[in-house]
């Protein structure tokens, strides 16, 4: 990724919000994003991952004592009709009165950008998008993926300093979101525009940021690259939030970790009362080879693998994934053992 | 298809509606064409009575579509603007503007013209023009405007629309006149032919507010039943449907137009 020479850095500094009627949406944060970084705010809904999109869009102001940086300039105070974001809303936002074109064109337009030149940009976004035969219709003519389209094509015509995404790919259905999740990530790898994007999707986190802030309750609870995230949840929240996460509780007695399904070696110095591991890490072994035995008791077939409820390890069933070919029924007694490294106690 | 009993029997009750509607407005205007209504029509048909109509009434006629666009205009500068901020800040208080604007529709004409007359009555040269009627028109038809354009722009995204503008660079201005007034014109368009029809059909108010030199086409109207003969009152009649029926085939094209455009 190389940022783009418009690219800039922006800074979140002490940025609280607190609504009308005394509702905090977001706690003093703190948040840096590098020129032509993709960062994507992760939580669920009322996390404050939206007020801080709107904090750096302009479209909210900070509580008194917050700020908001643009590379080295304070644009605390600057409305967002000045700030030159692109904005790409859930609802597209598209105008009703306008059509492809006079859409992707209306932000030359109000800068007063002269008709030649509008007339080019708009046919370089409109080719850039692959929408160049919708240019005519009319904003009621197109499906949720092509008006994703043109609002990211509208977004990007002005060529603004930074591109903000507001779970832009939340009204569409999965294949498509996954299909527009790769060309939006093509294309922000090509332009090297810092992004700041907004989902509740972890899988669409994942496979957008080159960083991740996970939001919970107002709060920024962990910020990483998606592996970091993934693989070294800061805490609890985060390792359930993000993908699947098996909990075992037991109990740790001369360098083993017991629980009711059999016994994990644990290297870890401090005793823990719990451990928790992806469900990935869990192979299915022979008896001999096995840490862990339980029965199945629930097998969903998903293609691919088979996804696995193991009763009889913990006081909760755990997950595991098993290779698709494998048949199991309920009750079957299966042996399990956990990658070397895979335990996190949090 | 076999038409039933039921099927006639619904047909006789919409014919009989349709008639109880119908008849007297083409008596009327039967009327207004006989040379001798008493006669009836073997008297012969004359355009007569529609001339001497216009040659008496004719400044009425002048004087209602004076009113009625100028109550247009005003409705527009103050009743779009008034539907906008209702949508943009719905608050308890917006609601109880809401429903005080409707309240010269629901209190009967002469009692607002009476308040009116009662307050700005002593200003003699505001009195006797035909100012004074269109006060009491804007006040009456303001609400037309005000809902149709607020029931458009709450149907729309109004407050995302507007940000993805201000995103793009638009200032207030060019956010208002280029992305939310385009969007409300089927709103705009139907309240505007409420407002020109209920203006050019007002009575009750106009009635209270009018002299003897500002009476619009309904006054005259009135005027004309109880002072000419029969058929000069029913001749007025013919001049108001040319008038008002092709506003309201408007009125009805434009409602459906704007309930196509929200779907």
């Amino acid at each position: 990724m190389s940022a783009q020479p418009g690219a800039v850095s922006i800074r979140l500094e002490r940025c609280a919000k607190t609504f009308a009627g005394g509702t905090r949406a977001l706690e003093p944060l703190d948040l840096a994003i590098a020129a032509g970084e993709t960062i994507v705010l992760l939580g669920p809904s009322g996390c404050g991952k939206t007020t801080s999109l709107r904090l750096i869009a302009g479209l909210e102001s900070p509580d008194p004592g917050g700020s908001v940086l643009f590379g080295d300039k304070d644009v605390t105070r600057l409305p967002i009709e000045r700030r030159n974001v692109g904005m790409v809303f859930q609802s597209y936002a598209l105008f009703p009165n306008l059509d492809v074109r006079g859409n992707v064109g209306y932000g030359l337009k109000v800068r007063g950008v002269a008709a030649a030149e509008r007339e080019q940009r708009i046919d370089e976004m409109l080719a850039m998008m692959q929408i160049a035969p919708l240019a005519a219709r009319r904003i009621d003519q197109l499906s949720g993926g092509q008006k994703q389209r043109v609002a990211l094509a509208r977004a990007l015509a002005v060529q603004p300093r930074a591109l903000l995404l507001d779970e832009p790919l939340t009204a569409l259905d999965a294949k498509l979101r996954d299909q527009l999740r790769l060309e939006i990530n093509a294309l922000l790898r090509r332009l090297g525009i810092t992004t700041v994007y907004v989902t509740h999707d972890q899988a669409e986190a994942m496979a957008l940021g080159d960083r991740i802030a996970v939001m919970n309750r107002g709060s920024v609870v962990q910020i990483g690259t998606p592996r970091d995230i993934y693989r070294a949840p800061a805490d609890r929240f985060v390792a359930e939030f993000i993908g699947t996460m098996n909990r075992l509780a037991g109990d740790v007695r001369d360098g083993v970790f017991l629980c009711p399904g059999g016994r994990l070696p644990w290297k870890g110095d401090a005793p823990t009362r719990e451990v928790l591991f992806r469900p990935e890490d869990v192979a299915i072994v022979a008896p001999a080879e096995a840490e862990l035995t339980g029965t199945v008791a629930a097998a969903i077939f998903l293609g691919d693998r088979t996804r696995l409820s193991i009763s009889g390890v913990g006081a909760e069933p755990i997950i595991v994934e098993a290779s698709g070919r494998q048949i199991f029924k309920l009750g079957d007694t299966v042996h399990l053992r956990i990658a070397d490294g895979a335990l996190l106690c949090l | 298809m076999t038409r039933t009993g039921s099927f006639y029997a619904q047909l006789a009750v919409t014919a009989l509606i349709g008639a109880f509607l119908i008849v007297p407005v083409i008596l009327s205007v039967v009327a207004g064409l006989t040379v001798n209504f008493f006669q009836g029509l073997k008297s012969g048909l004359t355009l007569r009575w529609i001339g001497e109509v216009w040659s008496l009434y004719s400044g009425t006629v002048y004087l209602s579509l004076l009113v009625a666009f100028a109550c247009l205009g005003a409705t527009l500068l103050l009743g779009v603007p008034a539907a906008y901020v209702l949508a943009k800040r719905q608050s308890r208080w917006t609601r109880l503007v809401e429903e005080l604007l409707m309240l010269p529709v629901a209190v009967p004409g002469l009692a607002t013209a009476l308040a009116l007359i009662l307050l700005y009555g002593g200003f003699r040269e505001f009195r006797t023009s035909w100012h004074f009627i269109l006060v009491g028109h804007v006040l009456f038809t303001l609400p037309f405007m005000v809902r149709a354009v607020l029931a458009v722009l709450t149907s729309i995204d109004l407050a995302t629309l507007e940000e993805g503008a201000s995103s793009l660079g638009a200032s207030f201005a060019q956010r208002f006149f280029g992305i939310v007034l385009p969007n409300c014109r089927s709103g705009i368009l139907a309240g505007a032919l409420m407002v020109v029809t209920l203006s050019i059909g007002e009575f009750n108010m106009t009635w209270m507010l009018h002299t003897p030199l500002t009476k619009t086409l309904p006054v005259g109207f009135a005027d004309s039943y109880a002072s000419m003969r029969i058929e000069i009152g029913s001749a007025y009649t013919i001049v108001f449907f040319f008038m008002i029926v092709p506003l309201l085939l408007l009125v009805q094209r434009f409602a459906r137009l704007g309930a196509l455009d929200r779907q």
